[in-house]
């Protein structure tokens, strides 16, 4: 049986690890091709360990071992003159473009009276002109292959407020703005924009010392343990589950990559067990 | 390899044509039994002719042809017994139920609102909100008994996002079908069973594909054919397609049914060409 994105070619951002290698092995899976770009660094103000160059050669080799192409290049989401000649690059290497995943973000968090100019212009940065970047330099090449689809990654908090993360607040709800927009300007070339909108996920970005604090305040460092402030994430949640997998999102952005949604453009797709009717 | 929803049964209200029939096909074709009802008759008000015992027996011999089970009954969705009798003795035979799609709608002529009249306004009421509750109502025992959770699919209309001049008795019956959407995806989500709704734009089926429908798009013709319906239909989408394909809405179904979207509830997911971006 044929994938359901063979023959296809996704771009995807900040693929070394969490979300975006699973959403490339999950596309590599179903027959796609992958153009990978990641950091590979830190941000002075985010306060966990970024992914490494490391991480991202193991989303190559993960890619390769399923027998599929892929094209990985160390690129900053921040400076579109990179993620522009990466994904040239990609594309060149491997003759078009279909797919863009707009996944690269970062979490800190502060209240907005106290959060300083550089967690704030970070997250707007990153969270935000990052996908415009990333959208911005696939157009040309979307357009060149008669259409495509591109997902955002968003987030509940880019559809309802959450305090202590007013900045990433702010950067996820413009990503909508941007989706619906970016929906609207290129419907007429039947190129599909939609945003995914997860609850938390069970990756490095909420499974750190520091968001447990942001959680688990109240408690001893020595039992804010995966298991306890596990119960406090899934308050978030309708569904009796703390948090999603990795893949459920993938299963989303495979979704809307395929031909199966044809003709869904300008959609906020929650993963988020029931997170935003709660 | 293994159909998505492999093992599943599926319960289609609406299933002898159109929607319907398509999504008991589809499922089928990825490996569900179905359950399928329809009224097949003339509906009051309808300016169309409903389905027959005809169409729903075509139903059967299409899942028939890809070796799945069905188990198809003529029945109302206005009438709870005889809804629930026939779903009842669906499960009696196939054994369980994972899968619901509560799809019978009907359309109607166009009217202003203070020009509706009565009967009318209920009996739009009555099939496209009482009788998607119904649909709920009478799986939502099974759903629980069974103990694997389940995916309810409410199917409502872009007219269930935003208004449409002249049929304010099918707008609010499709909004209504979202806030019953919110809250039995609230009810149910301790179960796992997870309810989300469906939103399309102009289908190409028998419902819009009729005199009365041409006339309410091309009041400047006396008699407006499917090529004259065709560009007014296309103005309600930002992608350049005048209207999306039964199929279409069964993948976006699909989806919802799969495990692949086991922590997605609560959504409202348009496939509708960008009709409610525009």
């Amino acid at each position: 049986m044929a994938g359901r994105v063979a023959g296809k070619v996704a771009f995807i951002t900040g693929a070394a690890r969490g979300q975006g290698r699973s959403h490339a092995i999950r596309l590599a899976q179903e027959g796609a091709d992958i153009i990978a770009v990641d950091l590979a660094g830190q941000i002075g103000s985010v306060p966990y360990a970024m992914s490494t160059p490391g991480d991202l050669a193991e989303t190559v080799k993960e890619v390769e071992a399923l027998d599929r192409r892929i094209v990985a290049t160390q690129a900053d989401v921040r400076d579109y003159a990179a993620v522009k000649a990466a994904l040239d690059d990609g594309v060149a290497q491997l003759g078009h473009l279909d797919i863009v995943s707009a996944n690269a973000g970062i979490f800190s968090f502060g209240s907005l009276e106290e959060l300083d100019e550089t967690h704030w212009q970070d997250m707007i940065d990153v969270n935000l002109t990052g996908v415009w970047h990333a959208a911005k330099a696939a157009i040309p090449h979307l357009r060149a292959a008669g259409g495509g689809s591109m997902i955002l990654t968003s987030s509940t908090a880019g559809l309802m407020a959450i305090p202590n993360v007013g900045h990433y607040t702010a950067a996820k709800h413009g990503v909508v703005g941007l989706m619906r927009t970016l929906a609207l300007e290129l419907a007429p070339d039947m190129i599909r924009v939609n945003s995914v909108h997860p609850t938390s996920v069970d990756t490095d970005m909420i499974q750190n010392s520091a968001t447990y604090e942001l959680f688990g305040a109240d408690l001893p460092v020595d039992q804010r343990t995966r298991e306890v402030l596990g119960s406090r994430f899934q308050e978030l949640n309708a569904l009796p589950i703390p948090w999603v997998e990795p893949v459920d999102i993938s299963n989303a952005v495979l979704w809307l990559a395929s031909d199966e949604s044809r003709y869904v453009t300008g959609v906020t797709l929650p993963i988020d067990a029931g997170s935003l009717i709660k | 390899m293994a159909g998505r929803v492999a093992g599943k049964v599926a319960f289609i209200t609406g299933a002898a044509r159109g929607q319907g029939r398509s999504h008991a096909v589809r499922l089928a074709q990825e490996g569900a039994d179905i359950i399928a009802v329809d009224v097949c008759e003339d509906m009051p008000g309808m300016p169309y002719a409903g389905a027959t015992q005809e169409d729903l027996a075509e139903t059967v011999k299409e899942v028939e042809a890809l070796d799945r089970r069905i188990v198809a009954a003529k029945a109302d969705v206005r009438d709870y017994g005889a809804l629930k009798a026939a779903l009842d003795d669906g499960i009696a035979q196939l054994g369980r139920l994972d899968i619901v799609s509560a799809n019978a709608g009907i359309g109607s002529s166009p009217h202003a609102a203070q020009d509706l009249a009565e009967q009318t306004w209920q009996d739009m009421l009555d099939i496209n909100l009482t009788g998607v509750w119904h649909t709920a109502k009478a799986a939502t025992a099974h759903l629980i008994e069974g103990g694997r959770g389940g995916s309810i699919v409410l199917t409502s209309s872009a007219a269930g996002l935003q208004a449409y001049a002249n049929i304010a008795h099918y707008v609010s019956a499709k909004h209504g079908v979202v806030g019953l959407m919110r809250t039995l995806a609230l009810e149910l989500a301790p179960h796992s069973i997870r309810v989300n709704s469906i939103h399309p734009t102009q289908v190409d089926t028998p419902m819009i594909q009729n005199e009365a429908t041409y006339r309410l798009f091309r009041p400047d013709l006396d008699h407006p054919t499917r090529a004259d319906f065709e560009p007014a239909s296309q103005a309600m989408n930002v992608l350049p397609i005048p209207w999306v394909d039964p199929v279409d809405i069964s993948n976006a179904v699909l989806f919802l049914a799969s495990d692949e979207a086991r922590y997605i509830t609560g959504v409202a997911l348009p496939v509708d060409a960008g009709a409610v971006i525009k």
